[in-house]
């Protein structure tokens, strides 16, 4: 899927720069791209390894383990793959809440932290499972209580009511979530990704 | 009022980290955690994390780049604006819209120049902050996400995540109809 997306963006790009004249902006572009992510990945790594410093003492001390059995009940519909005690599952909450507070700092560090986790109950090097991509899919629709960015734009451009947006935000990215949740589960069923997916085609193998 | 509230919020924002910075290694310590040793070990790990990123980024940021200085959006704009301008969806957001799941910093300077235009507090400049407040950029956290365990077969995360992203944006311009109407 990605392959057509990425493919689709440069060809779009290339063709309509031809139509717009900005052939020279587009070279410009790809290059300020690349810089900008290898700046963004390099950016990363203090925080990373703060925070995975944190999380290594929270897992010894048992704190994920106590975490992911709190939410036991709702997990373990949402996650049927992972074993409900697994560090997986407190990994996920702690990145979920740090999306809550809108500390995205803090958020994308507890995220990786939750896909390692993940990766290790993953039969494949290189598919993403079903609970990966469901959880890709609750985070890119990330409930925020606190959308703390777009109030402080608000309150910079003088407005009387800054905090007006939460509620509709609020309800705006539940809707989003829920729907993420359904078409994750409902996708991974269809015949297509289900092919795919890297713990039942493992099963499969013998029948060969 | 709204003075108060800011107060709890801002007070909220720069408390959580330092007392999740405090209270773990607390814990840690009482149940007699090696804290420092273990601090470290986990540590290590952020360097390579951060490193695997970096193909998977650049990959993701050199194609959304290139879209962008392209001039590709405005074209797809006017196309759509007839259709969504059936469901009120004002012409002036569909740009923050489209670039939402694309680039964060993108649609921010977009909303914040849409919030500085029309004022904060228009229909307009409610939506754009709610579109903005209640999506991600999805296509960077594919990329992060899945580029630190190396995964590259995404299967249908992208279209799950778009049609979330879709829904949020749909999601928003309801509810703002609803609470600031037009």
């Amino acid at each position: 899927m990605l392959n057509y997306v990425w493919f689709g963006l440069v060809a779009i790009a290339f063709v309509t720069a031809i139509f717009t004249g900005k052939i020279p902006e587009v070279g410009t572009a790809a290059v300020t791209g690349a810089e900008t992510a290898v700046n963004i990945s390099l950016g990363l790594i203090g925080i990373m390894a703060l925070w995975l410093g944190i999380m290594k003492i929270a897992e010894e001390a048992g704190l994920i383990k106590l975490l992911a059995r709190i939410i036991k009940p709702v997990t373990k519909r949402l996650f049927p793959e992972i074993p409900p005690d697994h560090p997986a599952m407190g990994a996920m909450l702690l990145n979920l809440a740090a999306n809550w507070l809108g500390l995205s700092n803090a958020a994308t560090p507890l995220g990786l932290k939750a896909m390692e986790e993940l990766q290790s109950l993953n039969k494949s090097d290189d598919t993403a499972s079903n609970s990966q991509v469901l959880f890709l899919a609750m985070n890119t629709a990330s409930i925020t209580f606190i959308p703390a960015t777009i109030i402080g734009i608000r309150v910079a451009a003088g407005s009387k009511d800054p905090f007006s947006i939460i509620a509709t935000s609020l309800f705006a990215s539940t809707c989003a979530t829920i729907v993420a949740i359904i078409t994750a589960k409902l996708l991974g069923r269809l015949k297509v990704f289900k092919k795919t997916d890297p713990n039942i085609a493992v099963i499969e193998e013998p029948e060969k | 009022m709204s003075e108060f509230f800011l107060e709890v919020l801002k007070t909220i924002s720069n408390w959580a980290i330092p007392v999740l910075l405090v209270l773990i290694p607390t814990v840690g310590f009482l149940k007699k955690v090696k804290v420092y040793e273990v601090f470290v070990e986990g540590a290590k790990e952020g360097f390579n994390v951060a490193i695997r990123i970096i193909p998977f980024l650049v990959a993701i940021l050199m194609a959304i780049s290139m879209f962008r200085a392209s001039g590709a959006m405005d074209i797809f704009v006017s196309f759509i604006s007839p259709i969504t301008d059936l469901i009120g969806m004002p012409a002036e957001i569909l740009p923050a819209a489209f670039m939402r799941p694309l680039s964060g910093s993108g649609t921010l300077g977009i909303i914040t120049e849409l919030i500085n235009t029309h004022g904060p507090d228009s229909f307009i400049g409610n939506l754009a902050s709610t579109i903005y407040g209640s999506t991600e950029t999805t296509f960077y956290v594919l990329a992060v996400y899945f580029g630190s365990v190396a995964i590259k077969k995404t299967r249908h995360a992208v279209p799950a995540g778009l049609i979330a992203d879709f829904a949020g944006i749909m999601a928003a311009l309801f509810i703002c109809q609803l609470m600031f109407g037009q």
